[in-house]
């Protein structure tokens, strides 16, 4: 990751709740994670990953407990932990009228602090050929890396990854693993959702059951 | 900030030209609508005169819902607006911000054409001015008004007949005194100005007050 490196970075939930249409999901969940860790999150169908990553992107409102990230931003104090973080869904936020490189320069410019040129993101995940291509006429895949290649656009130093490796190949598997490992190397921190093993070093691990 | 808000605005008269959902269809439909009246009421140039500056606001009111599901629908569906909400401005200036490209792209173009449109309906010299003029000012209203329904009707997928059904009632005060004025403008017992001052003060009313409901709107049923 280019850019400065994050400085002791902690993200502490403490005993958060969450319900979906009446609907206990969780509740009394707590975790810690500090700078340069990465959290897994996996469990069944409908066992409330996706709200989770949600809620703490600051998108969903719990229905009890606290998150915090901290310290404070140096930039501006009063910045909420959805300002500072990087939420990527299942929905890949690209418009299929604009090409690669639009698309994620209006994401760098909306996101503020942009990092890696729109360019250069995109040449990361071999997609220079098709970077002025409309991503309309993109494969699923193809947008996936697009998207992926959004966390690299703008510096936030928490991402929240929501099956960040859907419709992936294994070499973009791979480009995209190398890429986390950097983000935690300059003591970012990662909580993703996945079936599929992320092959972080190192990894906590929390398991949501069926509810 | 000003730069983020600055892209949401590019960003949705980009895609309103390339979509082609934007000014042409908008402008296309209002001739429609402004051609078919004649057919109805009969070649009465009098009547048409007459009813010529209510008959172009109602127009005007209905081209502009006609692309506003569009307004919040597709960047919910695309989840563009997980991305506006994580973004360091407010979601009530995006909302405005992306309201102003709404209007840009669909509002402006209607007032634009009306003079050429009232010609149709046998309007004189002062009248066209005076529909112009209060279709400047008025619009905005229809917009602002409009991004409420479409806030309130974002997660439905075929929201844009409800979403007409909730703004319509809340456009009549617009109407009323938007084709007051227009109609006062060609001389008559009530002066251009009370009812032009009126609807001046409604709609910033209304753009006022409507990023604020549509971006509570979008908190609560984007979920």
């Amino acid at each position: 990751m280019a850019g400065r490196a994050i400085l002791g970075l902690r993200l502490e939930v403490r005993d958060l709740a969450a319900e979906r249409g009446g609907r206990l999901l969780f509740a009394g969940l707590s975790f810690t994670l500090a700078a340069g860790e990465a959290l897994g999150v996996t469990g069944p169908n409908g066992a409330g990953k996706s709200t989770l990553l949600r809620i703490v992107a600051g998108l969903l409102p719990a229905t009890e407990g606290t998150l915090a990230l901290d310290p404070p931003d140096a930039g501006d104090e009063d910045a909420p932990v959805r300002e500072r973080a990087h939420y990527l869904g299942h929905a890949d936020a690209l418009k299929g009228a604009m090409t690669a490189v639009e698309n994620l320069g209006f994401a760098a410019a909306v996101t503020g602090r942009p990092a890696v040129s729109p360019t250069e993101a995109l040449r990361r995940f071999g997609l220079s050929h098709v970077e002025d291509l409309p991503c309309a006429y993109l494969s699923a895949g193809q947008r996936r890396r697009v998207a992926l290649a959004r966390l690299l656009v703008a510096q936030r130093p928490l991402w929240l990854l929501d099956e960040p490796t859907t419709a992936l190949d294994a070499a973009s598997q791979a480009v995209f693993g190398a890429m986390m490992g950097e983000h935690l190397a300059s003591g970012g921190l990662i909580v993703a959702a996945t079936h599929a093993p992320l092959g972080l070093d190192p990894l906590q691990s929390l398991t949501l059951g069926a509810a | 900030m000003i730069h983020g808000l600055a892209a949401v605005f590019w960003r949705d008269l980009l895609l309103a030209r390339r979509i082609g959902a934007g000014g042409a269809t908008g402008v296309v439909f209002f001739l429609c609508l402004v051609t078919v009246v004649p057919f109805a009421v009969g070649p009465d140039l009098n009547l048409l005169a007459r009813i010529g500056p209510a008959i172009l606001w109602i127009a005007a009111l209905l081209a502009s819902l006609l692309g506003l599901d569009r307004l919040f629908g597709s960047d919910s569906e695309d989840g563009t607006l997980d991305l506006l909400r994580a973004s360091p401005a407010p979601l009530e200036l995006v909302v405005a911000v992306k309201c102003l490209a709404h209007w840009c792209a669909t509002g402006l173009p209607l007032v634009l054409v009306s003079p050429l449109f009232g010609l149709m309906l046998a309007l004189d010299g002062p009248t066209l001015g005076g529909v112009a003029l209060t279709l400047l000012v008025g619009t905005p209203a229809l917009t602002a008004l409009g991004a409420i329904g479409a806030a309130l009707t974002v997660s439905l997928r075929r929201g844009g007949l409800l979403l007409s059904v909730i703004v319509m009632p809340l456009t009549i005060p617009v109407l009323i005194f938007g084709v007051s004025a227009a109609v006062a403008a060609s001389g008559g017992t009530v002066p251009f100005g009370l009812p032009f001052m009126v609807l001046c003060g409604l709609t910033l009313l209304c753009v006022a007050g409507a990023p604020f409901a549509a971006a509570a709107a979008l908190r609560l049923t984007v979920e």
